[in-house]
């Protein structure tokens, strides 16, 4: 099992959850088992087309899945899966 | 050189070897521009002036509201609608009358921008919204000087350095903005009040770290801190050989559009609105509507319109199937915004007779019942 990390803006379409286990073997097939497990996420993560958003970034340990093999790249038990979506507050 | 009065201020930094003499000297010929002067330029601000940044510019335009006083520490009780800018530079100088302050008292543009950042050596992005953060960057990456970068959101933060010598930059990480309404913000998020000091402070101190040539730059780095859990996280941040930050093809556009802002939204028609004193009337009236609050129940609990029936706007497209599409409706937010969407929802869903209170509950304090308060 992997463990996907929920930020701050996307907690509330998971149920609250700021972590949340995952199976499957690559990061695609996590990223498929937590929208199976929460739904709403889909629209926040996946564009029409099921890519995933520009805005939102994918690490698996500290690593840009971008940087490695994206949607294929392999994850290992205790692997922890970071979502990170661009926030823009600071002076608000 | 450094004056008398300089070597007794800054003694505890010219007493460590990793500032000494030289550091301060290199502190009182830097210039820092600091973009906003709320949650981040605070603290930023402040720090900055006390450490002996010998020139410190500041963009903002906004006044000081009693709602920014929960985190903006930089503003007063006294200051409260007074320009921010100026009551950030009466406090710094409080702090430390021996630095330059700069005050540019504008929004930053794609048309102001190259002008206001080419003086400066170093740019910390306090500000809270997508157009300007990528105006921020893109203008740092033309004229090559390093981008101090931090956001909040609730209670966690992102900080790292963009656009220094080699290092990625903020479209590296995020190639183009959110589209809007899908990432909320502070005034509809919240926002914990310590959480921009803890992040503005690590700003400030890369700030000088830069400025000193000190220590490990968090560049080709994200920091992620998380003060619930108080954890910081760091995360690798490469330069993207495909962005325009090192293709070379950057030039500044207009940000709001390429936010996908309208330029010019379009009104909703007349027919779409209702004032709060219209609501008021029709509840005096007993008329038959149905009034839904669609904001969040933390928010229920500060104050409510009494016959309000609340749906928070998350929950509304599952609710739709439970409410009588013939019904008239009336939907209110906080200021208006989430209520129009919640609207859009209604209306998708066949509904006739929907309309949004102009103003939000902020509206029906001033307008109605001022015992609601106003947060």
């Amino acid at each position: 099992m992997a463990k996907i990390l929920i930020p701050t803006p996307l907690r509330q379409y998971a149920e609250k959850n700021n972590s949340v286990d995952v199976s499957g073997a690559t990061v695609g097939e996590a990223l498929a088992s937590l929208t199976t497990q929460f739904p709403d996420l889909r629209k926040n993560l996946f564009n029409d087309e099921g890519k995933l958003r520009s805005f939102v970034n994918v690490y698996v340990n500290d690593e840009d899945i971008r940087y490695l093999q994206k949607d294929a790249t392999a994850i290992a038990d205790g692997d922890i899966i970071s979502i990170v979506p661009s926030i823009a507050g600071g002076l608000c | 050189m450094l004056t008398q009065e300089e070597v007794s201020r800054y003694s505890r930094h010219l007493i460590m070897p990793e500032v000494g003499v030289a550091g301060q000297e290199k502190l009182k010929a830097a210039k820092v521009l600091l973009i906003g002067t709320g949650g981040l330029g605070a603290p930023v601000a402040m720090y900055l002036a006390a450490a002996g940044v010998g020139t410190i510019g500041l963009v903002d335009f906004d006044v000081v509201d009693v709602s920014n006083l929960q985190r903006q520490v930089i503003h007063g009780t006294k200051d409260i609608g007074k320009k921010k800018i100026d009551s950030a530079e009466e406090t710094m100088r409080d702090i430390n009358p021996l630095i330059t302050i700069i005050k540019h008292e504008v929004a930053l543009t794609s048309a102001n921008a190259l002008e206001i950042l080419k003086d400066y050596d170093i740019i910390a992005d306090g500000t809270d919204n997508f157009p300007t953060r990528f105006l921020i960057n893109d203008a740092c990456v033309m004229l090559g000087k390093p981008n101090v970068y931090a956001s909040i959101f609730r209670f966690e933060g992102q900080a790292t350095i963009f656009a220094a010598e080699g290092g990625p930059c903020y479209r590296c990480l995020y190639p183009e903005p959110p589209p809007p309404g899908l990432v909320p913000s502070c005034a509809e998020g919240g926002v914990l009040g310590i959480l921009p000091g803890v992040v503005g402070l690590l700003q400030a101190t890369e700030v000088v770290k830069l400025i000193l040539g000190a220590g490990e730059p968090l560049i080709g780095r994200l920091m992620l801190y998380d003060a619930l859990a108080m954890k910081f996280r760091e995360l690798k941040l490469r330069k993207n050989p495909e962005c325009i930050c090192a293709t070379g093809d950057v030039k500044l556009i207009d940000y709001e559009q390429f936010c996908g802002i309208p330029n010019q939204p379009e009104p909703p028609p007349m027919s779409a609105e209702i004032s709060p004193k219209d609501v008021k009337a029709l509840i005096d009236a007993k008329e038959n509507f149905i009034l839904i609050d669609v904001r969040e129940p933390h928010e229920f609990q500060i104050g409510r319109i009494p016959t309000s029936t609340l749906i928070p706007l998350g929950e509304l497209p599952k609710k739709v199937a439970e409410l009588d599409p013939n019904a008239n409706y009336v939907l209110h937010c906080k200021m208006g915004g989430r209520s129009a969407k919640g609207c859009d929802v209604l209306r998708q869903a066949g509904f006739k007779n929907v309309r949004n209170m102009t103003g939000g509950i902020l509206a029906w304090s001033d307008q109605v019942d001022p015992t609601v308060p106003k947060y």
